[in-house]
């Protein structure tokens, strides 16, 4: 007690080589992540200042940047939301399909075909969706305006050609339909064997099982894979570029012939012949996309993290 | 609530290969039943039969009867789902389904059964379980807290909480304090004492001292080698089993010479 304390000096662990080469690359990856981040975002920001100072009357269709982006920014949200709305629960029924219903002679084979179609390149959709899907809808869509037709979203007149932003959304909804069935199926095998079978016996049915058990454990998992998918068909240029009919419009109807464009549709089309501010227009246009995605990210994300203690992770 | 289970001739089958061979017993009602015996002689196996839980194992399949107060559960068009609602199950590791909060999984059974049910009904039948698996008062201040947070003692009471709360007529318990530490066990011990009282209880123990304390009739099962199926030796009174049994190898494995 008389002793003069001491300040305790931490113990310093023993630093071997093998742990700093992995740690010092770890660390390089990934920063080399937030570095290439914010290359692009500067290049992004740097270009389109032009476009944001410039006078309204110089933008394209001479009402300032603003309202040149609104209809391409709300295009690409739409389609985007139509083609998650068709896909995710296609891709959550066939990963369940895959993952507990299929035999097994039948399961891994399908899970092939599935991961093949994520293979194909988008221009190869854009084909099919303009020279295979667009003329074969237009009987189904002169029914729906038909029979549906007082609902505002299949108002007429439909587009004789079928080039309708339902039409591209249906062809996204197949690119981003892979991803989102590889990986919830990937989630739902994870699925605990002992809450499984918790669940049956409690006396559930192989639905109820999946409903209390595979899809709360896969819920994060589920919300993770639609974000990619997501990602994918808000940037997707060549499919959209192809199929779709655009004008600079602002409406949510799904049949008819004016349809909003998407950023990057309008970007890969109007590039080429583009100078000066008109580049500089288009580049802001890609800040935008680059934005929106930052947000939809950062809600899915939220919605995850709200629910962690449930999550099942502990 | 509690019933009778008599089993004829019981074989049970993975595939090709016979896991269970020739049992013949009848279990009284209020009365904790132990199966004890070396791993894998197929008393685990054989308690999932008394509620059809082999079947989740593809290949596995049953021939004889297991009869629940008369009523064959392997009679035609008998609904395994319906088996399971009237024969609970506590599994070796605690399960909580962990996006559930406490009470959610108190009724999670009770929800498959019966959708509409009022709040107070909800919470007093969620208060009635978890006083009845001795947990209430250790989780009535978070009952929305998920389940996955309490200790595994806790977590496995809560099980039983669950499996109770369907009023089943038996409850199998499968090794349900080997991941639990002494103070847990012994919690869970005086729990199914209580339990007795409502329900027939059926455990797998590879404790048995366990056994000896918490049973009043015990099963020896055995097998011959590695790929031979398991049998039932012995089945007798608990005191029995421990003190004199009539069977060399059951007074071998009690004694500790093997397994």
């Amino acid at each position: 007690m008389t002793a003069v304390a001491k300040t305790p000096t931490a113990i310093k662990a023993k630093q071997r080589p093998g742990d700093r080469v992995f740690s010092a690359s770890t660390v390089f990856a990934g920063s080399l992540i937030l570095v290439i981040l914010a290359a692009v975002a500067l290049f992004l920001i740097a270009q389109s200042v032009p476009a944001f100072a410039a006078d309204p009357a110089d933008i394209v269709g001479g009402e300032g940047f603003w309202s040149y982006v609104a209809p391409l920014a709300f295009g690409t949200v739409w389609g985007a939301i139509i083609a998650l709305a068709i896909a995710v629960p296609l891709s959550i029924g066939i990963a369940l399909f895959i993952s507990h219903y299929a035999p097994r002679r039948l399961a891994s084979p399908l899970g092939y075909v599935i991961d093949l179609l994520a293979a194909v390149p988008s221009v190869v959709y854009g084909l099919w969706g303009i020279g295979v899907l667009a003329p074969a809808v237009v009987p189904f869509y002169l029914w729906l305006t038909e029979n549906l037709g007082w609902f505002p979203l299949f108002s007429g007149p439909v587009s004789g050609t079928g080039r309708t932003i339902l039409t591209v959304a249906v062809v996204l909804a197949v690119m981003i339909l892979p991803i989102i069935t590889a990986l919830s199926r990937e989630i739902f095998l994870q699925t605990p064997r002992l809450h499984e079978e918790a669940a049956l016996a409690l006396g559930a049915t192989r639905w109820e099982m999946i409903r209390i058990a595979v899809l709360p454990f896969g819920r994060p998992g589920i919300v993770s894979a639609s974000m990619l998918g997501l990602g994918r068909a808000l940037g997707e240029t060549m499919a959209v570029a192809i199929i779709l009919s655009p004008a600079a419009i602002v409406k949510f109807a799904l049949l008819q012939q004016q349809n909003p464009n998407t950023i990057a549709a309008n970007i890969a089309l109007s590039f080429p012949e583009s100078f000066g501010l008109g580049t500089n227009t288009l580049i802001a246009s890609g800040l935008m996309l680059f934005v929106i995605t930052l947000v939809v990210n950062s809600i899915a994300r939220y919605i995850v993290n709200r629910r962690k203690a449930f999550s099942g992770a502990n | 609530m509690s019933k009778r289970i008599e089993v004829n001739d019981l074989n049970v089958y993975y595939g090709k290969f016979k896991a269970v061979e020739d049992v013949s017993l009848t279990i009284e009602p209020r009365t904790v039943t132990a199966f004890i015996g070396p791993s894998g002689c197929g008393k685990s196996t054989f308690l999932r039969t008394l509620n059809r839980m082999h079947e989740v194992i593809p290949g596995a399949y049953v021939e004889g009867d297991v009869l629940i107060d008369g009523n064959n559960l392997y009679g035609q068009g008998v609904d395994p789902v319906l088996v399971r609602r009237q024969v609970g199950m506590v599994f070796q590791r605690p399960n909580p389904f962990p996006t559930m909060s406490i009470k959610d999984n108190v009724l999670a059974g009770v929800k498959l059964n019966n959708r509409r049910m009022s709040k107070n009904d909800a919470d007093d039948l969620a208060e009635r379980s978890l006083r009845g698996a001795n947990l209430w008062n250790e989780v009535k201040d978070r009952l929305d807290k998920p389940g996955s947070g309490l200790s595994g003692g806790q977590q496995q009471r809560l099980c039983i909480a669950r499996a109770i709360a369907v009023q089943p007529d038996v409850v199998l318990m499968d090794e349900p304090c080997s991941a639990l530490d002494p103070i847990s066990t012994l919690a869970i011990e005086d729990l199914i004492e209580e339990l007795k009282q409502d329900y027939t209880i059926v455990i797998v123990t590879h404790n048995m001292q366990q056994a000896s304390r918490v049973s009043d009739r015990t099963a020896f099962f055995n097998i011959a080698g590695t790929g031979k199926p398991g049998k039932l030796i012995e089945y007798d009174d608990t005191d029995t089993i421990f003190s004199k049994p009539s069977v060399q190898a059951t007074e071998d494995y009690v004694s500790g010479r093997f397994g």
